[in-house]
């Protein structure tokens, strides 16, 4: 015991360091900000660095080689003892990184913490937040498979839209004339290198920043955030009802970091690694690219917008949103810190919520996506066929073969691309039928060079069948008239 | 204390020090900076420009619309299969052809030849396009990327080019047609 303190004397003597770190242990925070609250950025922080060691691990054994990364991930997956096992902890791990990020992002935003004089904490955090986003992107695409490839395809697509340097960008982005060997290394050395060392430097200077600021405290309602006085409030407030940082308020931090560590490993184990999924090789085309499932909401986006929007909103908005999020401690830096006192900050995270939600869930089963296989593999429901003619059987076949079924759907099978077909012909009467199928439009392509009349004549024939028993067909209101038939 | 004399010239000296690193700095950072940018500053008409065979004709019956692939001419040991690289070669009368890049003219993903429907859908956004690589519908504001390509020898012969993106120099604008069809 002797021995450990007069090791522990002969190194102070010489680091000088443990008045500092006792002095930072100790100081003061607000007694409420001990709360369940506040676990969010030491969770950050814990999950950061076992990206940092899982990481270092995975390179012992990955190849950052165009040719050799998908195989030196399967033998990670299948030969290495427990390669498996940090392959599912590196990528849960990210996946729980984003999420406390965000979660943490949301708190301090609806805590009112990035007022003054934290505007510069806030301003890292955000530069924090992209970081974040962009391991999480060069991650995917270390994952060199299938998805990575055209993921890739993807992101070099969007950065050629940029004006005049468009080219220029996705040649430097490509390392190449095409994707490569030269663009793996080059996001291997942003994921390994570039992005984890600013990560590590603006992650010091952030905590640097809330230790010299404090803690944000817990927001009380009408308690109002005034320069002039703030500081001294402050330390007011963590004279007379403060708590030492070690013990007081950690031991939260703690439970909940070794908790998300916790789930972390347990979802590793539970769930494993993600993928890879096929092999990078571009001229296997059986493939429907998918991101991971932070990027799923984009995915969603750059489907619904209007094409004569999407270069406009890839382009600005990013810029637009980034710019809010720096200026935003700049027009909000005093007033009132509690939620319950500012309902459109309050609003403005449900409403994020929401639309982050849905687009995830709509990217999930891709309604705008074409089903490539329905034609060949989802029959027409046999009662849609039972007691039919020749021709409206036909017609079914023509359905069938000229892939109408891929963005179609009939009885719930087939694709969501255009409108189910269950109930058309009560929607559309037999002329509205074939102009629709010959000349298109609404999105549909124009089928007059594929179709014979022939073919024509029984797939309208069939498509007339397609109604609810009971409810009669649509007809032409002004050809009944004129020719007196009762509609 | 210092004296302002002693001071000045130390602080002569400290200037004079900074001039010295930045001026080497600056001197370092000309073939830095080249060597970052050395795919954007690389001569353009670079070897893979230069024409390069994808078969022979009888591989592509007339009328038709058939997969093939080429070694991208760039191709390095590390590139690996990524350098194998699929376009489409529509035959229309044995005279005239077409060759479509792989890439969807929307996002870049690969696109997918239907014969029966006579389109090419895309898996990702549900671009669709006509025979002729034209525009059909979906999110793309354009028609499929062609390559230039001749006929020698019995041969067909394309230039292989960059990746297309929207605004790569080598992707060649084809008819567009803004969702009007081509006849109807």
């Amino acid at each position: 015991m002797r021995l450990i303190k007069n090791v522990g004397v002969w190194f102070d003597q010489r680091l000088q360091l443990s008045t500092p770190i006792r002095e930072t242990m100790e100081h003061p925070v607000p007694r409420r900000t001990a709360s369940w609250a506040y676990v969010f950025g030491s969770a950050a922080l814990t999950v950061f660095g076992l990206q940092v060691v899982t990481g270092i691990l995975l390179a012992l054994l990955y190849v950052p080689s165009a040719g050799e990364a998908w195989n030196s991930l399967q033998i990670l997956n299948h030969q290495v003892t427990l390669g498996w096992f940090i392959r599912a902890l590196h990528g849960w791990g990210s996946n729980f990184m984003i999420a406390i990020v965000l979660i943490h992002m949301v708190q301090v935003f609806l805590f009112g913490a990035y007022k003054f004089p934290r505007e510069l904490t806030w301003i890292v955090g955000v530069l924090l937040l992209l970081m974040t986003l962009g391991m999480a992107f060069t991650g995917q695409v270390l994952r060199f498979d299938q998805d990575a490839y055209w993921g890739l395809g993807i992101g070099a697509s969007i950065s050629s839209r940029v004006p005049v340097l468009g080219p220029r960008i996705v040649s430097l982005l490509l390392g190449g004339p095409i994707i490569g060997g030269a663009t793996l290394s080059r996001f291997f050395a942003l994921h390994v290198f570039v992005i984890p060392g600013s990560l590590i430097a603006f992650v010091g200077l952030h905590l640097l920043l809330v230790l010299k600021l404090g803690i944000n405290e817990w927001p009380m309602p009408g308690r109002i955030v005034r320069r002039a006085t703030y500081v001294s409030e402050y330390h007011e407030l963590t004279r007379t009802d403060g708590i030492p940082f070690v013990p007081g308020a950690v031991a939260k931090d703690l439970f909940f970091s070794g908790f998300i560590l916790l789930s972390i490993a347990v979802c590793a184990v539970y769930f494993g690694p993600f993928g890879p999924s096929g092999q990078p090789d571009p001229t296997i085309i059986q493939t429907a690219p998918r991101p991971d499932y932070f990027f799923l909401w984009l995915y969603a986006v750059l489907s619904l917008l209007p094409p004569s929007l999407e270069t406009p909103a890839l382009l600005i908005g990013p810029v637009i949103a980034l710019a809010v999020l720096l200026a935003l401690p700049f027009v909000s830096g005093e007033g009132e810190k509690s939620w319950t006192r500012r309902p459109i900050a309050v609003l403005t995270i449900l409403l994020l919520a929401v639309a982050l939600g849905t687009f995830t869930h709509l990217a999930d089963y891709a309604p705008w996506s074409p089903v490539m296989d329905a034609w060949s593999g989802e029959p027409i429901p046999a009662q849609y066929l039972k007691g039919r003619t020749a021709l409206e059987r036909h017609g079914a076949l023509v359905f069938q073969a000229k892939q109408c079924h891929n963005c179609h759907a009939l009885g719930g099978a087939g694709g969501d691309r255009g409108p189910e077909l269950d109930r058309i012909a009560v929607e559309l009467t037999p002329d509205q039928l074939i102009r629709q199928v010959i000349q298109g439009g609404g999105n549909m392509p124009a089928y007059g060079k594929n179709l014979s009349p022939a073919e024509t004549t029984a797939l309208v024939a069939f498509l007339e069948t397609l109604h609810p028993a009971g409810q009669a067909p649509a007809r032409e209101a002004s050809s009944a008239a004129r020719f007196g038939v009762r509609p | 204390m210092t004296s302002p004399d002693d001071l000045s010239r130390r602080g002569m000296l400290m200037k004079l020090g900074l001039l010295f690193n930045g001026a080497i700095g600056a001197v370092l950072a000309v073939p830095i900076l080249r060597y970052l940018l050395s795919p954007v500053i690389r001569q353009r008409n670079a070897g893979y420009q230069s024409w390069l065979a994808l078969g022979q004709l009888d591989q592509f019956p007339a009328g038709q619309t058939r997969l093939t692939t080429y070694r991208h001419p760039s191709a390095n040991p590390s590139d690996g299969e990524t350098a194998n690289i699929p376009c489409w070669v529509r035959n229309v009368d044995d005279k005239t052809f077409q060759v479509f890049a792989i890439n969807c003219a929307h996002l870049g993903c690969p696109v997918r030849w239907f014969p029966q429907s006579g389109l090419f859908m895309c898996p990702c956004h549900g671009g669709a396009y006509y025979e002729d690589g034209s525009r059909a519908s979906g999110p793309p504001e354009r028609g499929l990327f062609e390559y230039h390509y001749k006929i020698e020898h019995g041969k067909l012969l394309i230039q292989p080019g960059e990746m297309p993106t929207a605004g790569a120099p080598t992707a060649r604008l084809i008819n567009i047609s803004l969702g009007r069809p081509p006849c109807a």
